[in-house]
């Protein structure tokens, strides 16, 4: 008899590496990496059909590239990790295993997110070695390119939470819709200002706190045109970003613990 | 002493289900009491939808119970100590198919607790155990039911677990796949392990287990050990006629043959008679099958109202 059972953090190690074995065995990982590596190496291409400064072009392209195609990973890869565990009953042998639930999704998303993280640092090694062929210095581009990763914590941890709760197709709208409505959260106020004091007024303000606010974790514009940020920005950004993924990871884990197999 | 606590009991068990667009309660496990001895092989039998793949996910905590309470080696079986002696193979297991059977065995070897110098050679021992040492680098999808199903099995055992579930371990095997698996579950009982099983392949259970329950909508009709359950004793004879019957001796069925009759006496006394009337006759004696009550009567029995023997 072994009355063992593993630590916490090996049994997420353990469903991390996993479900990063899954994914980087995942056809739709590699044609969205191949895709976003074509546009950034296209986007010299994009720069000469365009006025103004090539260098900027290329980073502005480049680092969009990064960040939609993180987002694009997270929704077609992300939104099925926890879908295809139930509905093909692995999960079953998974949680007869000494697994707390809890883990199992931190599992998840520690390997999503290692794969994202690894998109994110192979697009930026292409983005960089561009300008490094030109003479550029890539460097001040780090920051932004932190905040994406970070800006992807917040889009795996609602791929995972929606991963849960229902289907891949419903899955992957509703984190797409989060992502976009993140971007756009600054309307929320403009709108605020325009309707009729009352109930819509309310839901605007809610809303507005209650969606993630990637507008913050967006600082695209500010290195490519090198403007100046005030100090402790991105580290507050950071914490903001880390904040909210760890909440929300929280929810999907309560949902996740409440939720039967049939 | 230890050996006293049960392996697995199970107590006022409940659980229901809401019916489409939450109107109506269907009741899957009714109160189901039960208790399992460690060292012993229990089958839990039953028809489809009797309840025992439901029963069997409370136990795993894949469902939450109405009502009831389940309790492993005297834990709550929810609780990771109680787990970690656990081990199960699913019906129709399914299993990544981007994996190769070892890396899959060395996954499940992570979570079940094995440090990683024990895991090369316990993956490579369960491997050889369950006959798939030969397929240990190949990817799961080019795997056969019956191999998944070892496989299964393997991930079931190979932390030695003291008490192995298994949900309708012989479904979908062939004979022999299913030779290798009463196998493997006697050789776990002679290990010491307690093995509980559902099945609706009554041969099957009749070999190897000790105590039986008979699940019928949910709730346990029938439970104890086999051998009381289902008597030993000749019920009946069936005899198999060629040729004419004699006069005033009905035959049961045609039998398969052209010209066979099967007839069915209820003694020793009522056999010899019809062995003389044959043998006077112009019939022919084609063999003579002693039946005794079978865990197939009881089931029969149990779940359908006939009476054994009838």
């Amino acid at each position: 008899m072994l009355e063992r059972h593993p630590s916490a953090l090996s049994s997420i190690v353990a469903i991390g590496l996993n479900t990063f074995r899954e994914a980087i065995r995942d056809r739709v990982l590699y044609l969205l990496l191949v895709f976003a590596l074509i546009i950034i190496g296209v986007s010299r291409l994009l720069s000469l059909l365009t006025v103004g400064d090539e260098e900027k072009i290329i980073k502005d392209v480049g680092l969009a590239a990064i960040s939609l195609f993180g987002v694009l990973t997270a929704v077609f890869v992300g939104v099925s990790l926890v879908f295809k565990e139930i509905e093909r009953r692995t999960v079953y042998t998974l949680l007869a295993q000494p697994v707390a639930r809890s883990h199992f999704l931190a599992g998840k998303f520690v390997g999503l997110f290692s794969v994202l993280l690894l998109n994110v640092v192979l697009m930026s090694t292409a983005l960089f070695s561009l300008l490094a062929i030109r003479g550029e210095s890539p460097w001040p581009l780090l920051p932004a390119v932190f905040l994406i990763a970070v800006e992807l914590v917040v889009v795996t941890a609602f791929a995972l939470l929606f991963s849960s709760l229902t289907n891949p197709v419903l899955s992957s709208v509703w984190t797409f819709a989060v992502y976009v409505a993140g971007h756009l959260s600054w309307s929320l106020l403009l709108l605020k200002d325009k309707v009729p004091e009352g109930i819509a007024r309310w839901v605007c303000t809610g809303l507005y706190w209650l969606l993630p606010n990637f507008t913050r974790l967006n600082l695209k514009s500010h290195v490519v045109h090198g403007l100046e940020l005030p100090d402790g920005y991105i580290g507050l950004a950071a914490l903001y970003g880390l904040g909210y993924g760890v909440v929300v990871v929280a929810l999907a884990c309560w949902a996740f613990s409440r939720k039967e197999f049939l | 002493m230890a050996s006293e606590v049960a392996a697995l009991s199970i107590a006022g068990l409940r659980k229901g289900f809401s019916g489409h667009l939450g109107i109506g309660r269907r009741t899957a496990v009714d109160g189901v009491d039960l208790s399992i001895r460690q060292g012993e092989i229990f089958g839990l039998l039953g028809p489809n939808g009797a309840g025992k793949t439901t029963t069997i996910k409370m136990v795993l905590g894949l469902l939450r119970p109405d009502e009831g309470e389940i309790r492993m080696f005297g834990m709550p079986s929810s609780d990771r100590a109680a787990r970690a002696r656990l081990g199960y193979l699913p019906e129709n297991p399914y299993f990544y198919d981007y994996l190769t059977a070892r890396e899959f065995l060395d996954f499940y070897a992570r979570l079940q607790g094995v440090s990683s110098a024990d895991r090369g050679p316990l993956v490579d021992r369960t491997l050889e155990r369950v006959g798939l040492a030969g397929r240990a680098d190949t990817a799961l999808r080019k795997f056969s039911k019956g191999m998944t199903q070892r496989l299964g099995l393997a991930q079931a055992i190979q932390h030695e677990p003291d008490l192995v579930i298994l949900d309708e371990p012989m479904s979908g095997l062939d004979p022999q796949g299913r030779r290798e698996v009463r196998d493997l579950i006697l050789e776990l009982r002679d290990s010491g392990k307690t093995v509980f099983f559902s099945s609706h392949i009554l041969q099957d259970a009749e070999m190897i287990c000790d105590r039986v329950g008979i699940l019928k909508a949910g709730r346990l009709i029938s439970s104890g050990l086999l051998d009381e359950l289902v008597s030993d004793t000749v019920r009946w004879f069936e005899v198999m006629v060629a040729g004419t019957l004699p006069a005033g001796v009905e035959s049961e069925r045609e039998a398969g043959r052209e010209n066979e009759h099967l007839v069915r006496v209820p003694d020793v006394e009522a056999l010899r008679e019809l062995l003389d009337l044959v043998h006077a006759g112009e019939g022919q004696v084609v063999s003579v099958w002693p039946r005794r009550d079978t865990l197939e009567d009881l089931f029969l029995a149990q779940t359908l109202g006939d009476k054994p023997g009838a």
